[in-house]
């Protein structure tokens, strides 16, 4: 009889991932309301102090695979453990963040299982018929597929952002199991040869709280120094339209919209952005939405929650400082 | 080098969603593209080929208007394409298509197959891994630059925050990310030379498989649209005055700071 929600908890030297919290926190929850216990699964390489964490944040087992090989992620060894163990703990529902690691993880792991997989779900809903029902954006959200399964593990990525993080509570106690890594030889054929993570101070344009985004308004890359300077009084990240990364303004991997990312923060400021359908569809479940934009009839003022008519290179700045204001009180 | 890239047709990026009276997305009248990412795969693929020698083969599964996008993907200079046409293919999830897609590259040789990291209409970004599984090879996704030599791949791709390098060896699946190259344009020419070039059609049973084997393991409930968004309001006064009612109504109102 398949048992538990378990949640593939993401680290990365050692810290866990935002939306693995996040994950704990909802799966409690779920927990909760149908009985099934929690059981995160941590790997890694010295882990151990994670166990508290991943307790705290409402697990009622964590099984920790401790493996050199492990240390960092590789399709190859994550999915030769991960299948292995699913096949042994037989768990109802397997949850994973849908990251750059979940992504590559989570269809590969689905096929060795030979069950479905709901990729990047924002939303998650206990069921009496199917245990679990997920909602996924198609079309970068310009709609919304509603699906469940009947095979077990029930398997979804979830999109950061998508649950609230719980508070810790120190005294919650978790059964904590420690499982030898078995890593197939032939899981073993690619080889990762090095990790680049560049140096910044600003959040992931998925996992932040608030994101000031520039498009073609910005008239150049050199100025996007006024959106970082706002950006970095709030702790946000930044993002750009697709036409100022195609103009060659910014990278790629900044765009927010359909051919870029699908993000869904607090506060999102567009700034000299047009609101295009494309644009639209990658930010348009953020909470609350700004527009900056000399144009008033820009598109994007139709969507926005607070809107100015205005140049944003006299805006943004005094923006800037009003959010200082607000910081500092 | 054997090459094969798959692609799949996609609705415009400016396309407006709706439901028909069944509930489902409505495709009529749609503007129909090659998945922007697939894109990228063409490229990789027709640059290989250039600097190694060898055959690109274009693969694609949907109905008869699937065709437009391979004829297209052979303007670009892909050299033959095979689709899989077939009604039972649209009842299909993302693991039965991954064993179709397993059968029909099986019928012609490879070293590396390249696909778009994401189909921009499901977004499900499954298909290209679940590909490599059911060929029992690996797969590197979301990359942004490789580099062949021999058997042997480097491919960097993008992670949260970064990129890693990975080396692996064909045969392989790679994804293709944004930034990997410049997709080129079909040339007159090339449009000529694409009416020519051989596509072979395939059905299920041509690949001996039955809807049987492919019984869909996630389960569609509904499709529903976003509620629209309302408008808000435009702050009024001279741009300091705005920023200050803008910074109160997020801290007050929205709550947000």
């Amino acid at each position: 009889m398949a048992k538990g929600i378990m949640i593939i908890v993401e680290q990365r030297n050692l810290q866990i991932r935002k939306v693995s919290l996040e994950l704990l926190s909802q799966a409690r929850k779920i927990a909760d309301a149908t009985g099934e216990p929690v059981v995160a699964v941590v790997l890694g390489q010295g882990i151990d102090e994670l166990a508290a964490t991943v307790t705290a944040s409402g697990a009622d087992k964590v099984i920790l695979i401790d493996d050199a090989k492990l240390a960092e992620y590789t399709t190859g060894a994550y999915t030769s453990v991960l299948n292995k163990l699913i096949r042994k703990e037989e768990p109802q529902a397997v949850l994973i963040g849908n990251t750059a690691v979940g992504k590559d993880l989570a269809p590969r792991l689905a096929q060795r299982l030979g069950v479905g997989l709901a990729s990047d779900c924002t939303g998650m809903e206990a069921d009496s018929n199917s245990f679990l029902t997920f909602k996924r954006p198609i079309y970068a959200g310009k709609a919304f597929a509603h699906l469940t399964s009947n095979v077990r593990p029930i398997m979804a990525t979830i999109r950061p952002n998508t649950f609230p993080v719980a508070a810790p509570d120190a005294a919650r106690q978790a059964e904590v199991v420690k499982e030898a890594a078995e890593i197939d030889a032939a899981d073993l054929v690619a080889i990762l040869k090095e990790v680049a993570i560049a140096a910044s101070k600003r959040p992931e344009l998925t996992e932040a709280n608030i994101i000031v985004s520039g498009g073609r308004g910005m008239k150049g890359p050199e100025n996007y120094n006024i959106l970082e300077d706002l950006a970095d009084v709030v702790g946000a990240a930044v993002g750009a339209s697709r036409a100022a990364v195609d103009s060659g303004w910014k990278e790629h991997k900044f765009q927010v919209g359909q051919t870029g990312k699908t993000v869904a923060p607090t506060l999102y400021i567009a700034c000299g952005i047009s609101g295009a359908i494309q644009h639209l569809a990658g930010m348009g479940s953020s909470k609350f939405i700004v527009a900056i934009n000399k144009d008033p009839e820009a598109n994007i003022f139709n969507v926005a929650d607070y809107g100015i008519v205005g140049d944003l290179f006299e805006v943004v700045p005094l923006l800037t400082e009003e959010f200082k204001k607000l910081v500092n009180e | 080098m054997n090459i094969v890239v798959f692609i799949k047709q996609t609705f415009d990026t400016e396309a407006k969603i709706v439901l028909d009276g069944n509930g489902k997305i409505d495709a009529n009248g749609v503007n129909l593209i090659i998945n922007p990412y697939d894109e990228f795969a063409i490229e990789e693929g027709i640059k290989l080929k250039e600097k190694f020698g060898g055959e690109v083969t274009v693969v694609s599964m949907g109905g008869p208007r699937a065709q437009e996008a391979i004829r297209t993907a052979l303007a670009m200079g892909i050299d033959k394409g095979i689709l899989v046409n077939d009604p039972e293919v649209d009842n299909t999830d993302e693991y039965g298509r991954a064993q179709i897609l397993a059968k029909a590259i099986a019928q012609v040789p490879y070293d590396v197959i390249l696909v778009g990291r994401i189909a921009i209409d499901d977004g499900a970004s499954q298909i290209a891994v679940r590909l490599a599984e059911a060929l029992s090879i690996p797969s590197v996704s979301s990359v942004l630059k490789l580099e062949v030599a021999g058997t042997q791949a480097t491919a960097t791709r993008e992670i949260d925050g970064g990129t890693e390098t990975i080396e692996v060896s064909f045969p392989a699946v790679i994804t293709a990310q944004k930034g990997l190259n410049e997709p080129r344009y079909p040339s007159v020419a090339g449009i000529m030379k694409a009416k020519k070039k051989p596509l072979q059609t395939l059905t299920l049973a041509d690949l001996g498989l039955s809807a049987g084997d492919l019984s869909p393991k996630m389960i569609i409930n509904e499709y529903s649209l976003p509620t629209p968004r309302q408008g808000g309001r435009k702050l009024a006064g001279d741009a300091a005055q705005a920023a200050n009612e803008l910074a109160k109504l997020l801290r007050e109102e929205a709550k947000v700071l």
